[in-house]
């Protein structure tokens, strides 16, 4: 083998030179579909990888679906709130049947027969099979004031004429508890939402302080969420709400209530903003911004924020359940909301004993909506937090 | 390492002396005080009210004073073991609370003792077959804890209870044993009566500890040194308690701090449900009824626990991690 001579000094090297048009992607060919994820946005990617996760999947359009159902909640509850039914106290739930002595009559509820038992004074209610009540869709019932603004009557579904359609019983002044249950979502499901909505700012603007500046801000505000993290929270909420002024109205009260639920609740986020921004701020292009001038407010809100404000979302959605628990808490200790306002936490407060169990059991039916609610909003938050981070 | 535990000490007094302020605003914020509501107690009753008692008891008790003067007061009192005096059960503060305090610490540790029995298996068996059935089952069991309000889950179990086994409703104990002092059969009885709150507190604890010991083995599992301990052919067991278990367990050390304001103010609606004889339902009554030196220096003993537990994990954490620096400095 001989090896080929020097070209002179000074004159040009001869190398090949491919004359094929240039094409960066002809060693390793992307399909179609790979081009699309490569080529997704952050967002994009973390909605695909969101979609993945079943169960979050389900949860979130159950949320969606309850949370518009707020909305119209006068015209989907088969009675107002308020209506009471002298002679139907505590009525057990009707069933609701769609065979009449193997006849198909569509979907209607047996009568019932109230007797007062003299010897034990206890109301006994007995179906009475011979009634049909057939129940009406789209029908006239109890006039409401449509978001407090037009008079209406109409409903999804209302009662036969002359008789009664308690699905899920009715408390101690004969009011429906399925009407109850569906005009109390609205004050139970925007609580929370209210709520994280004041503790995230909280947590954002007080944990984007302390971890952005560092030093003495750094140590004040540490201490503040120490301290308020070691006390209790119910006692802490006990004592907020004992501050409340009896002559205060019930919407007044409500929002004080969701002003204490953010005000204590926003440290656990404030904390994870903070360690977020400490590990943030070491990167090069936000010593990029600074040296260019951007002032604080620019740099945490343009450029750190984002960073991780996916992080943010998942973690007030799972604050929401514990607000959601804790205004029940706050209402069963009879320092939340009071009636006339409806909530979950108010109607379960009926429930607050052991004969109650024992009697009617129905009472305890306002649990499972917060049961089903908490749950959902811990699985969407769940599935955030995986998506959340769609890189990994 | 000394002057690290000095320093955490030293931090320590300021967070105290801010907890202490904030306590004594909280309990001064509602308007009037107990003696009002004394009064219009009285009056409700139809009873006459003597003025000049009133004011005289007020005068006694220093609330003719300034505020920031009584909160000196009751700061200094308390630092010399004088906890105040309670209105409403007319006695001293620590003695009505020492006579609780047995049973709220029995309460409390056997509920935090439940929860790591049973949420540490099943914390390893979610993160070792993670998205198996077994994994979706037992999360799933979890969020259901966390999810039902613990209130009413005490009232469910008590019914149950009192159905199935003929237990007595609510206490602690048996109606005989009330207000008796310490005995055997006592003893006994407080054991058997202490199931349903012992699982009713522990139940939302133990779902969220088992969902922090899945995420933070999941992490460790995941690692390089595990992967090789296992393609070395270590014992699985080796590979799998011996190193990323005892490395994952930081969170749950830096946890043990907070767990006993946990506890505490997750038991306080359930004893109030079952007529326990702790301390949470007398925080609750001495909160509404406005009892402000027993509120407040009961939070303030507390926050006091509490503190001194986030000290005990900090330096646990740092003798048993190498890994954390006592520097203080994050390395930039």
């Amino acid at each position: 083998m001989t090896i080929p001579p020097l070209p002179a000094p000074g004159s040009p090297l001869e190398h090949y030179v491919s004359g094929k048009p240039f094409d960066p992607k002809s060693i390793e060919r992307l399909s179609p579909a790979q081009e699309r994820v490569y080529l997704a946005s952050q967002w994009r990617l973390m909605w695909w990888k969101f979609l993945r996760h079943r169960i979050a999947v389900v949860s979130g359009v159950f949320l969606a679906v309850l949370y518009a159902s707020i909305l119209f909640c006068e015209f989907l509850a088969p009675y107002h709130y308020q209506t009471r039914n002298i002679d139907r106290i505590y009525a057990p739930p009707q069933s609701v049947h769609l065979f009449h002595n193997g006849r198909f009559v569509g979907p209607f509820v047996y009568g019932q027969t109230y007797t007062l038992n003299m010897t034990t004074l206890k109301r006994e209610y007995t179906r009475d099979t011979e009634a049909v009540y057939p129940i009406r869709f789209f029908c006239r019932g109890d006039s409401y004031k449509f978001w407090g603004l037009f008079e209406s009557d109409v409903h999804l579904i209302c009662p036969a004429k002359g008789g009664t359609l308690f699905l899920l019983g009715t408390d101690r002044l004969g009011r429906d508890v399925l009407s109850r249950i569906i005009y109390g979502a609205r004050v139970s499901l925007t609580i929370g939402l209210l709520g994280v909505t004041i503790s995230f700012f909280l947590g954002l603007i007080f944990g984007g302080l302390a971890g952005y500046y560092g030093g003495v801000v750094d140590l004040v505000i540490q201490r503040i969420i120490e301290v308020l993290q070691s006390l209790p929270t119910i006692p802490l909420w006990l004592a907020l709400a004992a501050i409340m002024p009896v002559t205060w109205s019930p919407m007044v009260v409500y929002f004080a209530i969701t002003l204490i639920l953010g005000l204590i609740d926003w440290t656990g986020l404030a904390r994870a903003v903070r360690s977020k921004l400490l590990s943030l701020r070491e990167e090069d292009y936000v010593l990029a911004a600074q040296l260019m001038g951007a002032s604080p407010v620019r740099i945490i809100s343009r450029h750190l924020v984002p960073g991780f404000m996916s992080h943010l979302i998942a973690s007030a959605t799972l604050a929401i359940p514990s607000m959601i628990l804790g205004e029940t808490a706050l209402s069963f200790l009879g320092l939340g909301l009071r009636p006339p306002i409806t909530s979950w936490g108010v109607l379960l407060t009926e429930a607050q004993n052991i004969n109650i169990v024992a009697l009617y059991p129905w009472l305890l039916a306002p649990a499972i909506p917060v049961i089903l609610v908490v749950l959902a909003f811990n699985f969407l938050g769940d599935g955030l937090r995986d998506a959340a981070d769609p890189y990994k | 390492m000394l002057l690290y535990i000095v320093r955490r000490i030293l931090i320590m007094i300021p967070t105290l002396l801010l907890t202490s302020a904030l306590v004594f605003t909280i309990m001064e914020l509602p308007p009037g005080d107990y003696f009002e509501s004394y009064m219009a107690e009285l009056q409700a009753q139809g009873e006459g009210v003597d003025k000049a008692k009133v004011e005289f008891l007020r005068r006694e008790y220093g609330f003719d004073k300034h505020p920031v003067e009584r909160y000196v007061i009751w700061l200094t009192g308390m630092l010399q073991g004088d906890f105040g005096y309670s209105f409403e059960y007319q006695m001293p503060v620590a003695d009505l609370v020492g006579s609780r305090i047995f049973l709220t610490v029995l309460v409390s540790f056997a509920t935090i003792l439940l929860t790591w029995i049973i949420a540490f298996p099943i914390g390893i068996y979610s993160a070792t077959h993670q998205y198996s059935w077994g994994d979706y089952g037992l999360t799933f069991l979890g969020l259901l804890g966390i999810a039902v309000p613990n209130f009413l889950l005490a009232l469910i179990l008590m019914y149950l209870a009192n159905v199935w086994f003929g237990t007595s409703i609510g206490h602690l104990m048996a109606p005989e044993y009330i207000d008796q002092p310490m005995s055997w059969g006592k003893f006994v009885s407080i054991l058997s009566h202490m199931w349903i709150p012992v699982i009713v507190i522990g139940l939302a604890g133990t779902a969220s500890m088992i969902r922090k010991i899945r995420a933070n083995l999941l992490d460790e599992l995941q690692k390089q040194y595990t992967v090789t301990a296992k393609a070395k052919g270590l014992h699985p067991f080796k590979a799998l308690v011996k190193y990323p278990l005892r490395s994952s367990l930081n969170f749950f050390i830096g946890g043990i701090g907070g767990i006993l304001p946990e506890v505490v103010s997750g038991a306080e609606i359930v004893a109030i449900v079952l007529s326990l004889e702790t301390t949470g339902p007398l925080l609750i009554k001495a909160l509404q009824s406005q009892d402000m030196y027993l509120a407040g220096s009961f939070l303030m003993f507390l926050a006091l626990l509490t503190v001194i537990g986030v000290l005990i994990s900090d330096i646990a954490l740092a003798f048993l991690d190498p890994r954390i620096r006592l520097q203080g400095k994050s390395t930039r």
